[in-house]
């Protein structure tokens, strides 16, 4: 007992901690246990029996929990997955718990991405999808060019970030004023990040771009947690360093702009999940799993205090998320103002 | 070095002198420019009173009305972003980073939920108390370096951004009237009386003016400004309340603006010197020409209506905050 678990299929074997295992048990459950929760709640109370019932096919309420619950509900447990991971890696990257997508402004790109999509082009959702990875690269891409002089971690790039998030909030707000009435109107809820009326046919390729990415970042990974330990030592240990940081900020950025061109720029999941997952795990580096997870849960959680607090105001879950990520991130500053101290 | 600074002082009157005759002409452009274009000549016939119809109530009713709350405006927020940086030498404060006129545009929509924001004077009253506390809050928890003001700032006004929307969505009548308010714009106040903002602001810059010497002793540092003579709790809980009523009552009249309270001193900056009197005029002069030149912008920027002129401010200051940000030594980290 080393607290270690070895599992062995083959020529290949995943060594995991224990307490990572079992944390990530439970918040696949806390997952799950939100999950009907989500199921039986909308425009009236379902019990979980029927809820249950109605999945498998049967009773009053199959269209109801089926249709239009369960998408929502999915939606936001993939979502948050992708957050979760998408926080990681660039955590990882800028090695800074504030140096997540959202608050140096990849969100807001991708969504200048999305809205020029759907504005100029025509919006096909492999439009969608291909401009807002673009605008979400070209956000990456000049957060890193201006920070480049003053190095990449430390507030210096946090503070460039918010400087770049504040210009594109501007630009996005004049697209939006710019468009059409309807494309305006249909814009403006979006632009808060909502989930509100997601429904099975635009979710289908959204899911099947975060899984691929999901895949691929699972098996950087170990590059990942090496590059952590310092550049000198990932490349003694065989780490081609430049080639899994292009490959890390891609699949980041992916993350985040398949969910932004969704639900629109949902903050704070890529801030917190990573940060949670680690003290709950208690583990030294910012591992995905537990990142993912505490991302789907913390997305879904939001997304029913969204849907309750104001019932029968649907709230957009991006007001949720801002006010709790604000709160968090005040929280974060204060605890390191007294470690300085 | 002796002779440039020599020159520099003889070229300052100079220069505000030019400054001032291009307020003059951004002001004469913003009366001329809008929905309906109308020549200069008419402009002036409709000032001298000898127009009549609706060339009159355009320029008279709308446009000049707008174009001194402009004025007004802009030279708050650009004084009160003077007096920040100055006080806590940070190149980065700036009222709206800092979250301070994001603390009075709630207060002024809390009071709106409680039925109290319905005169100017209220609504002045609430701007000025919601700054105040966010001010103290946010220079509480963030004072430990520039960079984290300006991150607590901003976290801070996410979670009041937030809590707004979310009022809003939830009452909707009683927000209505916030519609063009809540996102910083200097249009759709032109009815409103302008006497109380115009008045508050003015006495607050005459305080600015004179609080301008004892300031300039202080930034040789607290123990030299004391030698001086100077008061140095006095001043500083001085320039903190001036900063406050100029923030609130900006707010209070014209929504939250960000960005021109950094743009506007790193601008004054470069033709001042280190003179804080000098440094004030200028601030007095530039911030309303960029304010009212960014409302002129918000104007024609779409084919169809108009933008809020907090939309032109951030993408025009955000790049300032990013050039500070990098500037070698400039800020420690």
């Amino acid at each position: 007992m080393n607290g270690f678990l070895t599992l062995r299929a083959g020529a290949y074997s995943v060594r995991a901690a224990r307490r990572t295992l079992a944390v990530s048990l439970a918040l696949l459950l806390a997952a799950l246990g939100l999950a009907v929760l989500g199921l039986c709640v909308g425009g009236s109370w379902t019990p979980p029996q029927e809820v249950l019932a109605a999945l498998a096919g049967h009773g009053d309420e199959v269209v109801a929990v089926r249709e239009w619950r369960l998408p929502r509900v999915a939606a936001a447990l993939v979502f948050g997955t992708a957050l979760g991971l998408a926080g990681a890696v660039f955590q990882n990257l800028t090695r800074n718990a504030l140096g997540s997508p959202d608050i140096v402004g990849l969100d807001a790109g991708s969504y200048t991405g999305a809205l020029f999509a759907i504005t100029v082009l025509g919006g096909t959702s492999a439009q969608l999808a291909a401009s807002s990875v673009a605008g979400g690269l070209v956000a990456a891409g000049a957060v890193y060019v201006l920070s480049l002089r003053s190095g990449l971690s430390g507030l210096r790039l946090v503070v460039i970030g918010i400087a770049v998030n504040a210009m594109l909030t501007a630009l996005n707000s004049w697209i939006v004023l710019r468009a059409e009435l309807e494309v305006g109107m249909a814009a403006t809820g979006w632009s808060a990040g909502s989930l509100n009326g997601v429904d099975w046919g635009e979710l289908v390729l959204p899911f099947a771009v975060i899984a691929a990415l999901a895949v691929a970042l699972a098996v950087l990974a170990p590059g990942m947690h090496q590059a952590a330990l310092g550049d000198e030592l990932a490349v003694a240990s065989g780490v081609r360093l430049n080639r899994l940081r292009l490959l890390l900020v891609l699949a980041g950025v992916g993350c985040t702009a398949t969910v932004t061109a969704v639900a629109g720029p949902i903050v704070f999941i890529a801030l917190a999940a990573p940060q949670i997952g680690r003290l709950l795990t208690g583990a030294a580096g910012l591992a995905l799993a537990p990142a993912a997870l505490s991302g789907a849960v913390l997305l879904l959680a939001a997304d029913l205090v969204a849907q309750l607090l104001l019932a029968p105001v649907a709230l957009p879950v991006g007001v949720v998320t801002t006010v709790i990520g604000g709160c968090y991130l005040i929280g974060l500053l204060v605890r390191r103002t007294r470690r300085n101290a | 070095m002796k002779t440039d600074r020599s020159g520099a002082r003889t070229y300052r009157p100079v220069l505000l002198a030019a400054s001032v005759v291009l307020l003059l002409a951004v002001a004469g452009a913003s009366v001329c420019v809008g929905a309906q274009a109308l020549p200069p000549a008419e402009v002036w016939r409709a000032l001298a009173g000898s127009a009549s119809g609706d060339e009159y109530l355009i320029v008279r009713e709308v446009r000049v009305p707008r174009t001194i709350l402009g004025v007004c405006v802009g030279a708050a927020l650009g004084v009160a972003g003077t007096l920040v940086q100055t006080l806590t030498r940070n190149p980065l404060a700036e009222p709206g980073i800092l979250g301070v006129t994001a603390g009075a545009g709630f207060a002024i929509n809390v009071g709106g939920v409680l039925g109290l924001a319905g005169g100017q004077v209220a609504q002045l009253a609430l701007a000025s108390l919601g700054a105040a506390l966010a001010a103290v809050l946010v220079y509480a928890l963030g004072s430990a370096s520039p960079l984290r003001l300006v991150l607590t700032g901003v976290a801070f006004s996410a979670v009041l951004s937030g809590i707004s929307l979310g009022l809003r969505l939830m009452l909707p009548d009683v927000f209505d009237r916030f519609r063009f308010w809540s996102v910083g714009s200097l249009a759709g106040h032109e009815q409103a009386p302008l006497a109380l903002p115009a008045g508050t602001i003015a006495v607050a810059l005459l305080c600015a003016a004179l609080v301008t010497r004892p300031l300039n002793a202080l930034m040789l540092g607290d123990e030299v400004a004391q030698a001086l003579g100077g008061h140095v709790l006095r001043t500083r809980v001085s320039v903190l309340v001036l900063v406050t009523l100029l923030a609130g009552a900006a707010t209070a009249a014209a929504g939250p603006i960000a960005f021109l309270g950094l743009m506007v001193p790193h601008l004054a900056r470069r033709v001042a010197g280190g003179s804080i009197p000098w440094l004030m005029a200028y601030t007095m002069v530039l911030g309303p020409v960029l304010l009212v030149a960014s409302d002129i912008a918000a104007r024609v920027l779409l084919p169809t209506g108009e933008v809020p002129v907090a939309v032109v401010t951030a993408f025009l200051g955000a790049p300032v905050l990013i050039w500070a940000v990098r500037r070698r030594g400039a800020v420690p980290a």
